[in-house]
């Protein structure tokens, strides 16, 4: 039976014109089992083509089938490299389908910087003018994949001419060229942006909808230009929602969704933060929510684009209020998609309104523990936008925990710098952020930034930045203690090693806790485990140098254990200088007296600056002993090199090019003289993890005495390159009250959320199980999921009560009686705040209790808000109907073919004018007989019977847009 | 730019159709196909229809046996692109009656046509049904 239909299909199919040949390879490569099946078909096909497709003899019809061949060949994978010239050859072909599938082939095949393009920049420039308007479109196809910034000129005139070609199909296709162009070189058309207006308001819904491309790109760009159209925008998705295009754009019983969509889009992007173009926008955002169909995908892609839209622009507390609610629908969804969408649009709203993320807590824990990855990183990426210092710990955790479990490096390390931002802004203990920081580097510290270790090194040196040595002391051992227990693991990050290395050599015996030899053994095993790593071997050796000049300079005495020995002995011979110099380094401070060693490796002194005399003065007294000794003065190096001599040179060069024409520039490459001074510092910036600031050419350094070769290079390890690295954590941003503050009141909280808040939760639970449960049927919730829910989103009353009394509260929710008390709980809570000064435990059951106390103090707060806000309301709708008549002379201004004067998209009255036009074409199409005869009739199929058939056979499988998913495909091979 | 790719791949993980809207080299379209069909293709029915592939969101759609994936910018309404590819799979159904994956094997060429009347430079240009089959139906009438 299976083996019937595939015969009956291949009757049907072999009724083309394909060849039997190719029936066979199409369908060996579909029934082949496995890529090696496949690519072993794919092989032979290429013998086979490589034969015959250079036969000269080779009929079109014939060829136009080895083309399609060849895309095969290239879309399994295979070069197809040898056919490209034939598929270029195929473009110059008079028949349309053959062209067609030429420019297609060669689309497909060609970068658009590919030698062969300039053999059909030519024919594409033939085919823009053709009097068939398929091979004009045909050639703006090709246009927009082939045509690079040089060749730009060679076809624009030609497209801009098309732009008022009587055929709304050439000028939707010549707007999406231009669009090319400006996507490609926005110079090249910067003259011609106008057409895109223009174009906006073209006859044709079609080519309205293709304008809107390009003027989404062009707003992107450059909002402020594009004001002026917002009234038109605003405009023409009021005509598109209320159903005033052709049914054919239809979507679903949708009128034209795509439209609408890419029109909310740009409408976002005008109206952010621009208060007056927002208003116009509202009346027909909140028509649109309204009659969106949630029940269908369709109209939830436009809910959702609304709600985009709603919370780019300037807030409008009703449309917050029901994008909300779409919001709410969406969470509640069982569709994995729309839940997707929904935590998606919650972050852009969470920033506006931040209570709305309450109401759906337990919603967004599901999908956090969602089996579901797409979700679950979704809903990261919310988290993320609400992390506050109160829930950073959680929600840094499960991060945490989620990078640890995944394998995608890409993910991961996208993850990993979104911990280490949010740990450095909201890190509530510097003990928090170390352990934290550990972790990451642990996990995924090949995959971070080299810069988070310098911040993070940075921090441990520095401390808390306030006068607390002990506590500072205190982190450094506990640094130092957690990095010793973690050494131990296996296959641990270089940069992560670097760090461990800093930080022992640091602080690792500061405390007294840990013996030098203790410590400098430990380090040796790092040498060794990572023995092919020279920048940890660099670090660990650095490391050593430091244990060592601490104990010389406590005047005890230093045994070396054997294992640093052999260590430090063959770092000597090493065959990198880094490292050689490091070591010999090390073995010059041992021998030197306490009192030097001090100096030149001071205790805990990473963060002193350090004096670099630049100009070297204190060897004047030996460079002038040495002169009067009869020495050579020292030449500047540019000078030594000839960089002198190059100059006259080239401005004799100058002289006699004005007189030969020719031009020396291509050779005067001098840079190569300097290189060897650049060279070195670039290697020691890479090598070496801490550059000293202004780094010294090596040059200099050989003038300088041993000793001071050795405090150079010593200082330098000392010293952390603090410029440029952004001073980011927690304390700097906030005064330090607050952070004190912040800070106890972490600590008062800690036990309340661990232990005693469940108690609290669950006393709470049951007083008011009854009142929240009627609002919420939510089943049975497990008490971890409150105690997540309540550490994620417990925290965000507090900041939140902060921004609802500056923000407008939904005044129309005092309106309806349920909602009404819930939302009341925001300005009620800040009254009991107020009042008791002692915040509650956050829990979301708390929502209802408070509620029920303090609902009258919440008469005053609304009824002030109302009268803020009612006023704006009405005159943003004056505002809007003012513009509307606005909008309509404008249109005029640019609608040149209609006599009409207003503007007219298509609506069904007005299409007899469309055909009109339509039938207008061949008349102006001058040679003879084409094949533009595009009657209405000949829109549907080769006949008005067999489309009406096809229509039938069409509903009676199921496509229609009620069903969901019809069953399509339903007869496949297998 | 919106879009970035489409791509047609049966149940096997073959590829039945390809258009990028950026150029890539073989090796990299070879190396993407796999790593994305791979990750798609593991997914079950109740997982959501986008799944985020190094900076590419990928939105798919399961047709009996023919997986329809679309890889978009990451400001992209995935909602919309995934009815955007019913929409994809209503045309060809309209034109060639009730679609298969042969019928897109077959005539691969007409497949690549209809997707150049709807998406050009990444963007959803043309949406309605008689405007994408005309010149497509024109053609073949002459031919």
């Amino acid at each position: 039976m299976e083996q019937l239909k595939t015969l009956g299909r291949e009757l049907a199919m072999g009724s083309h014109g394909q060849s039997k040949e190719f029936l066979d390879l199409i369908k060996s490569i579909g029934e082949a089992r496995s890529k090696a099946e496949e690519d072993r078909i794919v092989l032979r096909e290429i013998e086979t083509l490589k034969r015959r497709i250079n036969d000269a003899d080779t009929p079109k019809r014939k060829m136009k089938e080895y083309i399609i061949r060849l895309l095969y060949v290239e879309m399994l994978g295979h070069d197809a490299s040898f056919g490209y010239i034939h598929a270029v050859k195929m473009t110059h072909d008079d028949a349309l389908l053959l062209k067609r599938t030429g420019y297609l082939a060669v689309t497909l095949f060609l970068s658009d910087d590919h030698d062969l393009i300039i053999l059909i920049v030519n024919t594409i420039q033939k085919d823009l003018a053709s009097d068939n308007y398929l091979v004009v479109c045909a050639a703006l196809n090709a246009v927009c994949r082939l045509i690079n910034e040089e060749t730009i000129p060679a076809v624009l005139p030609r497209v801009v001419d098309l732009l008022n070609h009587s055929k709304d199909a050439v000028r939707k296709k010549a707007v999406m060229a231009l669009h090319r162009f400006y996507q490609k070189s926005p110079s090249s058309v910067s003259h011609l942006l106008s057409n895109f207006r223009k174009r906006l308001c073209d006859n044709d819904p079609g080519v309205m909808g293709a304008s809107l491309c390009p003027l989404f790109n062009l707003v992107s760009d450059d909002a402020n230009s594009y004001k002026d159209l917002v009234v038109s925008f605003v405009n023409i998705l009021k005509q598109v929602a209320e159903h005033r295009l052709p049914k054919t754009y239809d979507y679903h019983q949708m009128p034209a969704p795509f439209i609408q969509i890419k029109m909310l889009k740009i409408l976002a992007l005008l109206g952010s933060g621009d208060k007056q173009a927002s208003g116009h926008m509202y009346t027909v955002l909140g028509d649109i929510i309204r009659k969106s169909d949630s029940m269908t995908n369709i109209g939830n892609a436009v809910l959702y684009e609304c709600i985009c839209c709603v919370a780019s622009i300037y807030p409008n507390s009703k449309l917050l209020e029901a994008a909300a609610d779409v919001i709410a629908k969406f969470l509640k969804s069982d569709s994995h998609n729309l839940k997707y969408m929904g935590i998606d649009a919650l972050g852009r709203l969470i920033k506006l309104s931040p209570h709305i993320a309450e109401q759906h807590q337990l919603a967004v824990i599901d999908c956090l523990e969602d089996p579901d990855d797409s979700l679950k990183r979704k809903t990261f990426e919310l988290l993320y936008k609400m992390t506050k210092s109160s829930n950073v710990e959680v929600i840094v955790d499960r991060m945490i925990d989620y990078m640890i479990s995944i394998s995608d490096d890409h993910y991961k390390t996208y993850i990993a710098s979104r911990c280490v931002e949010l740990a450095e802004q909201f890190a509530p203990s510097n003990h928090w952020f170390i352990q934290t920081m550990n972790k990451v580097f642990e996990h995924a510290g090949d995959l971070v930034n080299i810069k988070v270790a310098d911040n993070l090194m940075r921090l441990i040196a520095e401390g808390f930045g306030e006068d607390d040595d002990a506590a500072d002391s205190q982190l450094r051992s506990s640094a130092v203690e957690s990095y010793l227990r973690i050494i131990g693991e296996p296959k641990l990050p270089s940069v992560f090693l670097q760090l461990i290395c800093w930080v022992l050599g640091e602080y690792g015996t500061a405390d007294g806790k840990y013996s030098a030899s203790y410590i400098s053994g430990k380090l040796c095993d790092i040498a060794e485990a990572y023995s092919n790593d020279e920048n940890v071997k660099a670090y660990a050796i650095s490391a050593l140098m430091k244990i060592y000049a601490f104990e010389v300079a406590a005047r005890r005495k230093v045994d070396i254990l054997p294992e640093c020995q052999s260590l430090i002995e063959d770092l000597l011979a090493s065959n990198s200088t880094d490292l050689q110099q490091r070591a010999y380094e090390l073995q010059a401070l041992i021998g030197l007296g306490a009192e030097a060693v001090e100096t030149i490796m001071p205790r805990d002194a990473s963060c002193e600056d350090i004096e670099v005399d630049k100009n070297l003065s204190f060897l004047n007294e030996y460079v002038q002993q040495s002169l009067e000794r009869g020495a050579r003065s020292y030449i500047p190096e540019d000078e030594r090199t000839g960089m002198g001599n190059m100059n006259n040179f080239r401005s004799q060069d100058h002289n006699e090019s004005l007189q030969h024409g020719l031009r020396f520039e291509a050779y005067e490459v001098p840079k190569a003289p300097m290189q060897p001074k650049a060279a070195p510092v670039s290697f020691a910036s890479s090598s070496d993890i801490v550059p000293v600031p202004e780094a010294l050419s090596s040059r200099e350094t050989h003038h300088i005495s041993s000793v001071g070769s050795i405090s150079e290079a010593g200082s330098s390890e000392l010293k952390l390159r603090l410029d440029g690295v952004q001073k980011k954590w927690g304390r700097p941003t906030y005064s330090s009250s607050a952070s004190s503050a912040s800070d106890s009141y972490s600590t008062s909280q800690k036990p309340t959320n661990g232990a005693t808040q469940v108690d609290g939760a669950t006393a709470v639970n049951s007083k008011v199980r009854d009142s929240y449960d009627s609002r919420k049927t939510q089943v049975d919730i497990t008490p971890e999921k409150q105690k997540l829910a309540a550490s994620l989103f417990g925290g965000s009353t507090k900041p939140e009560k902060r921004s609802s009394t500056s923000h407008k509260v939904p005044k129309s929710n005092a309106a309806d009686g349920a909602q009404g008390s819930k939302a009341a709980v925001v300005p009620n809570e800040v009254a009991v705040e107020k009042t008791i000064h002692q915040p509650p435990p956050p829990d979301l059951l708390d929502l209802g209790e408070s509620a029920v106390t303090t609902a009258p103090s919440s008469v005053d707060p609304f009824q002030q808000l109302e009268g803020l806000y009612d006023p704006s309301i009405s005159s943003g709708i004056a505002d809007n109907v003012g513009a509307t008549t606005n909008a309509t002379d404008i249109m005029g201004l640019y609608s040149e073919s209609t006599g009409s004067g207003s503007y007219s998209i298509p609506v069904s009255g007005n299409n007899a004018n469309l055909l009109s036009e339509l039938s207008n074409a061949p008349v102006k199409a001058t040679s003879g007989e084409t094949i533009t005869t595009p009657l209405p009739q000949s829109i549907k199929g080769p006949n008005a019977k067999d489309s009406l058939d096809k229509d039938a056979l069409v509903r009676q499988m199921g496509v229609n847009p009620s069903s969901q998913n019809p069953n399509l495909f339903s007869d496949l091979l297998g | 730019m919106g879009i970035r790719f489409v791509l047609m791949v049966n149940k096997q993980g073959q590829t039945r159709l390809a258009q990028y809207y950026e150029y890539l080299t073989l090796e990299e379209r070879r190396a993407l196909e796999g790593e994305i069909v791979r990750k798609c293709l593991a997914r079950n029915e109740q997982q959501c229809s986008f799944v985020e592939h190094r900076n590419y969101k990928i939105v798919y759609r399961r047709y009996a046996s023919l997986f329809f994936l679309v890889g978009v910018d990451d400001d992209e309404n995935e909602l919309a692109i995934l009815e955007f590819i019913h929409l994809l799979v209503e045309t060809m159904d309209r034109h060639f009656g009730n679609v298969c994956e042969l019928d897109i094997m077959f005539h691969l060429e007409k497949a690549h046509f209809m997707l150049e009347e709807m998406v050009m430079n990444g963007c959803v240009v043309e949406t309605n049904k008689s405007n994408i089959l005309t010149p497509i139906q024109l053609m073949d009438k002459t031919s």
